[in-house]
């Protein structure tokens, strides 16, 4: 449904520090997969999701989603079949509008938008319904301007406008990193049950090995810009924190990137990073 | 201050009231400093006196100048987004090369309007006397120009203009070409700034390509201005035009209050304007912090 063929991305080509960020990444996404995406800094997930999205475009490789090559589109276009929800809690939402503005601003998404009126008072049931889900009182709230609201209200508010639409697709880059443990464990059964609810295609970047093992039904851990491992189904669910650390210990191993004078305090820092 | 120099104050307040709700659409509500106005202000005032001195109605001519005007924000807003210029350079390229057109169009560096219609007619016709004709008139073309502003920013493209200004990476992301929003705001902006230019010119009955010079400023104060006095900046988009008009008010009967200033042998005279406007803008930057800075002393 979505693939990517051959995906590569060189920041500072020619300069003096180019930065492999994607060195050939393909992968094919089936509807209704939802891939929990896993790798220590640096590894490219974020530029995968950031190509993808069309934040900026690959050098070389193609995305074909539903039979169209989306690769060249510009990402106000490709917004149309993407749903999406960033790291910072206050990127995914415009602080001086207002609640309903906000919902309605998500509920044209890839829809042209002409000299009606912004908020179709037609719409106000739905979006009261589509707030109750999150039971944080936001419903009785439709008037109150979003900068009044907490990170984490503010990312649960960026996930119902990330699915409001119905995307094809939905891409998470860490989008619970930046809050605290409890909030970010509300965002992240918010998540779990708005992507069953509509069965949405979902990619979910994580740096937490316990969320990626937990969430989804397919993980994918990156390595230096290259998809090191990729399980599934029943292999996925009986994954454990551990058995993960071997793995990536013994697959780094076999890339040789592990070897070297500071091998041993690489290591270090990627189990602390992953979790 | 005499009654007359009131109403005048008020009356110009109206006037350029149009270029303040267009200095807040860019740089309040896109986020985009745009120095064209110096440039379109003066634009709207030979468009319109080229148009009046040729027969046209003055009433038309300022369709004519609303044109023009969003032209040329539309050229500024291009050289942003479309080939990448810094917004501040953009808009004073546009700024620069309308001093030219300006002179192409009117032929000369001025075009008096002496004796011709204007669109105070339509109302002195009525019988009223013209001191109360100039503010009457002007007042409901800046409050309506700012009702249809505030229209324009509820309906959905106008919701997307906001959130451009607010959260360019949040509306890309909800399939927005921040592109477009851009081109049609600051075009927007530099037409109510261009209507202002006309009724200035047929208000003053003269146009002339340096009238133009520090409008940026003067907006910029009247806005700030407003956002004091009102408390636009944190309520809605409404409040916030009702503050823009208000301040353009506040501004020029602060300019006329600073033109009866006398101090000893020193009186204030036209040419310390600039000073005044700058002071002006200064003290209401820092009105609220130091407000803040004394009330938070006192807890």
């Amino acid at each position: 449904m979505l693939t990517l063929t051959g995906i590569t991305k060189t920041f500072n080509p020619g300069g003096a520090d180019p930065v492999t960020a994607l060195a050939g990444v393909s992968l094919a996404i089936e509807k209704g997969d939802f891939i929990t995406l896993i790798g220590s800094n640096g590894a490219g997930k974020s530029t995968l999701l950031n190509c993808l999205a069309g934040v900026f475009f690959p050098d070389a490789g193609s995305i074909i989603l539903d039979g169209i090559d989306i690769t060249a589109l510009p990402e106000y276009a490709r917004a149309a079949f993407l749903g999406r929800v960033f790291q910072d809690p206050l990127q995914g939402t415009c602080a001086s509008l207002s609640i309903e503005q906000n919902l309605a601003l998500a509920a044209l998404r890839g829809k042209p938008r002409g000299l009606s009126r912004g908020v179709d008072p037609r719409d106000r049931d739905r979006f009261r319904q589509a707030l109750r889900s999150l039971s944080l009182g936001l419903e009785d709230r439709l008037d109150a301007r979003v900068r009044l609201l907490s990170g984490g209200q503010r990312q649960a508010l960026t996930m119902l406008m990330a699915t409001l639409a119905e995307p094809r697709v939905l891409l998470l880059d860490e989008h619970t990193a930046a809050l605290d443990p409890k909030t970010a464990a509300h965002i992240l059964d918010l998540t779990d049950h708005l992507v069953r609810e509509q069965r949405l295609t979902t990619l979910m970047v994580t740096h937490n090995m316990n969320q990626a093992i937990r969430l989804g039904n397919r993980l994918v851990m990156m390595h230096r810009g290259r998809i090191i491992l990729d399980v599934a189904g029943p292999e996925k669910q009986n994954l454990t924190v551990e058995a993960l650390l071997t793995r990536f210990a013994s697959l780094r191993a076999g890339d040789g990137s592990g070897d070297g004078p500071n091998g041993g305090a690489d290591d270090m820092t990627d189990k602390m990073l992953l979790v | 201050m005499t009654y007359y120099a009131f109403i005048g104050a008020v009356e110009q307040g109206f006037v350029y009231g149009l270029m303040v709700l267009g200095v807040y659409l860019t740089f309040r509500v896109l986020d985009f400093p745009d120095l064209t106005v110096d440039g379109s202000l003066p634009l709207g005032a030979a468009v319109s006196a080229v148009a009046v001195s040729a027969g046209v109605d003055p009433y038309l001519t300022l369709v004519l100048a609303f044109a023009a005007g969003f032209a040329a924000g539309a050229i500024t807003g291009i050289l942003n987004t479309k080939l990448g210029i810094l917004h501040l350079l953009s808009s004073i390229l546009t700024m620069i090369a309308l001093y030219s057109v300006i002179i192409r169009i009117m032929g000369r560096p001025n075009l008096t309007l002496l004796g011709k219609p204007t669109v105070l007619d339509a109302v002195t016709g009525l019988g009223l006397p013209a001191h109360a004709a100039g503010p009457l008139l002007y007042g409901v073309l800046a409050v309506a120009a700012g009702a249809a502003l505030t229209w324009y920013l509820a309906t959905r493209f106008g919701q997307a203009t906001l959130a451009t200004g607010d959260n360019p990476r949040m509306i890309t992301a909800l399939g927005v070409n921040t592109h477009t929003t851009i081109i049609a705001g600051v075009g927007l902006a530099n037409a109510l700034t261009a209507v202002s230019g006309a009724l200035v010119a047929q208000n003053q009955g003269a146009a002339d390509v340096n009238m133009g010079v520090g409008t940026i400023v003067a907006g910029l104060a009247s806005v700030i201005i407003g956002e004091t006095l009102v408390g636009g900046g944190k309520g809605g988009v409404g409040r916030a035009i009702v503050a823009a008009l208000a301040g353009s008010v506040a501004y020029r009967l602060a300019i006329a209050v600073a033109l009866d200033l006398r101090i000893g042998q020193l009186s204030v005279t036209p040419s310390d304007l600039n000073l005044i406007t700058a002071l002006v803008v200064i003290l209401a930057l820092t009105a609220p912090k130091m407000r803040a800075k004394i009330t938070g002393r006192r807890c």
